[in-house]
């Protein structure tokens, strides 16, 4: 059971209320970006008149949590991952694996941090719903559990075949992500990478790096016994020759 | 009077101090004002030429040292002995160098410790972190002898003397490990590197190549010590390294043929893109031009011909991992990173270092002392001790 959050994006209306209520949440400046900054987590975009929010997509096998080296970046229980700031030596990692390009870095400040959206994990503990879906007057984002968003997003497909892409954005990406879209136009129309696997991610490097074990023990046998038999092969050439240059083995 | 103490104003040292001072206030910048003052990085592009050149390339340009500490130590090919120390010695300031310009690049570089507690299995940075450390010791041991020798300490001298196969095996698993692992790094971005350097096996390929350009380095490096040291080349060792170049390179060569043709990829040349520009460069510079070079044997044995096939290899690997690093990954980025100065200086200063600690080394330590030669007379009566079957 864990919670996500359905993104409609033929109900958004592009008024903002998300993005102000999540910078008001997370102590962020109101400010005029137009991309995710580390002082947005959460953006409006405009695509031809269409408006999609983007913030992270709080994936089922995250690619960031698999890839931080010191396990800064962790995926809850309860749906959203986190970011635990005390751990990050700022190798960026998450940055370049993110398929959707999400985390931000505070590239201004001298000690800075890595930035996201955490799907106000704080505010769940508290039992409350993220900041934005809870600001939305139009309801074009809405919380709960995974199970029942798609379950909704499956009915909405059903009852406006007409008015929806037939796809759920999020539904299988990467091996499915805790925020789900809906759009009337394809998705790649929306900034959406339209090439991602359908894999989570960290499969990819881990059928590598679970072979570590197996390069290291045929790795070690193989570098011994070349260096005995090479060892070897030496010492008897060598002794073949000693023989040879005595007069004793000339003799005999 | 003093002033015959004082070092002599050569060209090279002039432009060493200079880029060392810009890169001194390069370094400066960075430390007080943050990476956003001090580099060209952007969100959309999180990662530069720090991580391009001055780690990918560098680790790579190190691998002389474990492919030529097997060739002597596992392999028992033991007239290569006295080129082991020079290529020890840049591999370990090479790998030095390396570990400097992650604390540059790191965010908090004061928290590179933290994957030795906070650990992360399923990481491929952190067997990175992890192969850094370990193989940097390793090397740091190789090397020692020659350290204890100069001030002759018998005893760890001895230590380590004895530890030298195991060290090497080490040395070589850590190295096969890690080079590879730096082409696993990118195998986390299926959607985002351009399909020419995209490849399930990219860490076999980061192996391979690295072989093949470590093969390179030695003869590279070679060249440069017989000029600036004005020592004898040894020229059929090195001529023996290039025809073993020639192997590593045709193989690699065929099996990434092999492995874009079977992805389809190769449809992409007809495409005329930056990508295939550079990606035309990198494999005609890097593997084609030196393997056709290498074909004539007037070249192979030539001092001139064999340098510049191993420039040319170099130069080829080089640009192979600027791509994979960087413009492989430009387009999916949506922004073009082109690196600040304060960047290219700080990298400029890391290889000006490695020059300038490589010819320290080589004044005050036995760098090039053929220690094979008493060493060998010392191991010979010895060996002829040793009950010997007769077979
Ligand atoms: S930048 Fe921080 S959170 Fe991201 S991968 Fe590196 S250590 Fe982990």
């Amino acid at each position: 059971m864990s919670k996500a959050i359905l993104v409609d994006t033929t109900r958004c209306i592009g008024c903002g209320a998300c993005v102000s209520a999540c910078k008001e949440a997370n102590g962020l400046p109101q400010n005029e970006d137009t991309t995710l900054t580390a002082e947005t987590l959460n953006i409006v975009e405009s695509h031809s008149g269409v408006f999609v929010r983007k913030f992270c997509m709080h994936c089922q096998d995250p690619t960031c949590v698999s890839v931080c080296p010191v396990g800064a970046l962790r995926k809850t229980a309860a749906g959203p991952v986190i970011y635990e700031e005390s751990r990050c030596m700022g190798c960026r990692y998450c940055m370049i694996a993110c398929p959707f390009g999400i985390p931000r870095y505070e590239w201004k400040l001298v000690l800075p941090k890595v930035k996201k959206c955490t799907m106000c994990a704080p505010r769940q503990a508290k039992g409350l719903q993220p900041a934005c879906t809870e600001a939305c007057p139009v309801q074009a984002s809405i919380f709960g559990e995974r199970n029942e968003l798609l379950r909704e997003a499956e009915n909405r497909l059903r009852q406006n075949p007409a008015g929806y892409v037939q796809h759920i954005y999020g539904k299988d990406e990467v091996g499915g992500t805790s925020v789900l879209y809906l759009s009337a136009v394809p998705f790649e129309a929306l900034g959406f990478p339209a090439n991602v696997p359908h894999d989570p991610l960290p499969m990819y490097t881990y059928r590598v790096l679970s072979e570590i074990p197996n390069v290291v023990a045929v790795g070690t046998v193989l570098l011994g016994g070349i260096w005995w038999i090479t060892k070897r092969r030496a010492e008897v050439a060598y002794a073949e020759g000693e023989e040879k240059g005595t007069p004793k083995a000339s003799d005999g | 009077m003093n002033w015959t103490r004082l070092p002599k104003l050569t060209f090279w040292r002039v432009v060493l101090a200079v880029i060392l001072a810009t890169g001194f206030y390069s370094a400066l910048l960075r430390f007080t004002q943050g990476l956003g003052a001090a580099t060209a990085l952007t969100d959309r592009f999180p990662w530069g030429l720090w991580i391009g050149f001055d780690v990918l390339c560098g680790v790579g340009l190190a691998a002389g040292g474990f492919t030529l500490a097997a060739i002597v130590y596992i392999f028992h090919l033991e007239r290569f002995q006295p080129i082991v120390r020079p290529t020890i010695l840049t591999a370990f300031l090479g790998y030095a160098l390396v570990a400097v310009a992650l604390l540059f690049d790191l965010g908090r570089p004061y928290r590179i410790w933290h994957p030795m507690v906070m650990w992360n299995p399923r990481s491929v940075m952190f067997e990175v972190a992890w192969c850094v450390m370990l193989y940097l010791t390793v090397l740091a041991l190789e090397f020692s002898p020659v350290v204890f020798e100069r001030f002759r300490w018998q005893r760890p001298l001895r230590i380590v003397k004895a530890l030298t196969v195991p060290l090497v095996i080490a040395g070589v698993l850590l190295s096969t490990l890690h080079q590879s692992s730096l082409g696993s790094l990118y195998l986390i971005v299926p959607s985002k590197l351009h399909p020419y350097w995209y490849s399930p096996l990219l860490p076999v390929f980061c192996f391979v190549s690295a072989i093949g350009v470590g093969l390179a380095m030695v003869i590279f490096e070679s060249n440069l010590s017989a000029r600036a040291f004005g020592r004898e080349i040894e020229m059929p060792l090195l001529v023996d390294l290039g025809k073993g170049m020639v192997v590593v390179l045709a193989f690699y060569g065929l099996m990434r043929f092999q492995d874009l043709a079977s992805h389809g990829t190769l449809r992409y040349l007809r495409e005329p893109s930056t990508e295939t520009v550079l990606f035309a460069l990198e494999t005609l510079l890097g593997v084609v031009i030196p393997l056709a070079f290498l074909a004539f044997r007037r070249v192979r044995e030539s001092r001139e011909g064999l340098f510049a096939a191993a420039v040319l290899v170099i130069t080829g690997f080089l640009l192979n991992r600027l791509n994979v690093s960087i413009t492989g990954l430009e387009a999916s980025s949506g922004t073009h990173y082109f690196p600040k100065w304060t960047e290219v200086s700080v990298t400029l200063s890391l290889v000006g270092l490695g020059f300038l600690f490589f010819a320290l080394a080589v004044r005050y330590f036995g760098v090039f002392e053929s220690h094979s030669a008493g060493a060998e007379a010392r191991r010979q009566p010895e060996r002829a001790n040793t009950p010997v079957p007769v077979v």
